[in-house]
């Protein structure tokens, strides 16, 4: 960033870099959003999975069959992605300098994140409109 | 990456050690960091064992009375002596507080530790170099912006609405409170830190100024406002008793309101 150097800068010029980027409203209110949306998601999730423990791999198929646990099993993942995405963004922002490694990273994170989330939503699809094979 | 360690010419080493005077009533040792960026030495720290029966209770008095009756070299700022001006402020026992309000027999261990700011450039000694800080405070612009042709009396402004300033406009910028900030540590060229971020907010709320968009715009940014991530240390350390960290969530809320 050739606006961070220069020795003779002055501190004003220093203190206001680059100026405002003029977002992060955006990040923060999804941030919180998908947050609590997991909430209620995760206890969901968390009560059907030891249901599911103790019952065998069929039983498991045909509680994925059914529409109302395949669609909130599918919002449990996508939003359960979200909130990683969001947050690992912010860690990265924190921790790690470097316009390239930095860079880098943060689309790594998001297309993991992305990867993920579609792997999980195309494996509840397909189970739950062509059973189990 | 954040750096861990810190770099080989910032290591402390061990200085040098100053006995009590003989027929010292009551002796305390303190640990007090030494430096001079200009030597070619590294920073170390002395231990003065101090006759605390001859001096006054407060850790200025401490480090007034080590440089008028032990060590001349010391090098501290302070003036007001009354927690009005924030130039004493300093790390004591591991706490940013001012020197000038805080007894020493409030901080913890058998040797008191005395240090500079952390994270910032050290002039000398217990002097940190806040030239930055300044800047980014005098970057959020902390005066009245008004458009409005100027009244011929004053701005007006209601008790209930001046009351909204109470909890803000006591800061002393001390730098306190930005300095024990891990997001200002790791990004403190980027995030403008609690100190800078509650001004913004004090005149934010200030019924009489008239560029709160403008404000707003200047501050929506990943890092000059969203690295806060409420760690609260702000607050626990500001010795006049502020919350920077909710003025920080307020304007967090103000940001959502204009675009919701
Ligand atoms: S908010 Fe408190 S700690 Fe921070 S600069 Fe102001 S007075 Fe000092
Ligand atoms: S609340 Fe925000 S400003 Fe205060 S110490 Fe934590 S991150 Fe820093
Ligand atoms: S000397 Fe002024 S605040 Fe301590």
């Amino acid at each position: 960033m050739t606006a961070a150097s220069g020795r003779f800068r002055t501190p004003l010029s220093r203190a206001r870099g680059l100026g405002a980027a003029k977002h992060g409203v955006g990040h923060f209110i999804a941030e919180r959003v998908s947050g609590m949306v997991l909430i209620p998601l995760s206890i969901w999730a968390a009560f059907a999975g030891l249901k599911l423990a103790a019952g065998g791999y069929a039983m498991a198929v045909e509680w994925l069959a059914q529409p109302l646990n395949a669609v909130l099993l599918s919002l449990f993942i996508v939003a359960g992605f979200t909130h990683l995405r969001l947050a690992i963004q912010v860690v990265v922002e924190d921790y790690v300098y470097g316009f390239v490694s930095k860079s880098s990273l943060l689309i790594l994170n998001y297309l993991v994140c992305v990867l993920g989330a579609a792997l999980g939503v195309f494996a509840i699809l397909k189970v739950a409109l062509l059973g189990a094979f | 990456m954040v750096q861990l360690a810190l770099p080989k010419n910032s290591r402390i080493g061990k200085g040098r050690h100053y006995p009590a005077p003989q027929g010292a009533s009551r002796v305390k040792t303190f640990r007090i960091y030494r430096y001079d960026p200009e030597g070619t030495e590294n920073p170390r720290w002395d231990t003065y064992d101090v006759d605390v029966g001859a001096c006054g209770p407060m850790l200025l008095d401490v480090l007034i009375h080590i440089k008028n009756t032990v060590d001349p070299t010391l090098t501290f700022r302070r003036s007001c002596r009354e927690g009005v001006c924030g130039s004493c402020a300093m790390n004591i026992g591991g706490r940013n507080t001012l020197a000038c309000t805080h007894g020493w027999e409030d901080a913890p261990g058998a040797e008191i530790q005395v240090s500079p700011l952390p994270s910032q450039p050290v002039v000398k000694d217990l002097v940190p170099d806040l030239t930055l800080f300044y800047a980014q405070y005098a970057s959020i612009e902390p005066w009245l912006h008004t458009e409005t042709p100027e009244p011929q009396t004053e701005w007006k402004q209601s008790i209930e609405d001046r009351s909204k300033l109470d909890g803000l406009y006591e800061c002393i910028l001390c730098a306190c409170c930005s300095t024990s900030c891990p997001s200002y540590w790791w990004n403190g060229e980027k995030y403008l830190g609690p100190a800078t971020l509650l001004h913004a907010y004090r005149w934010l709320i200030d019924s009489r100024d008239e560029a709160a968009g403008a404000r707003l715009d200047a501050l929506e940014d990943p890092f000059k406002l969203y690295r806060c991530h409420t760690i609260m240390n702000c607050a626990q350390v500001c010795p006049k008793g502020l919350n920077p960290a909710k003025a920080i969530a307020e304007i967090k809320k103000l940001m959502v309101e204009r675009v919701v």
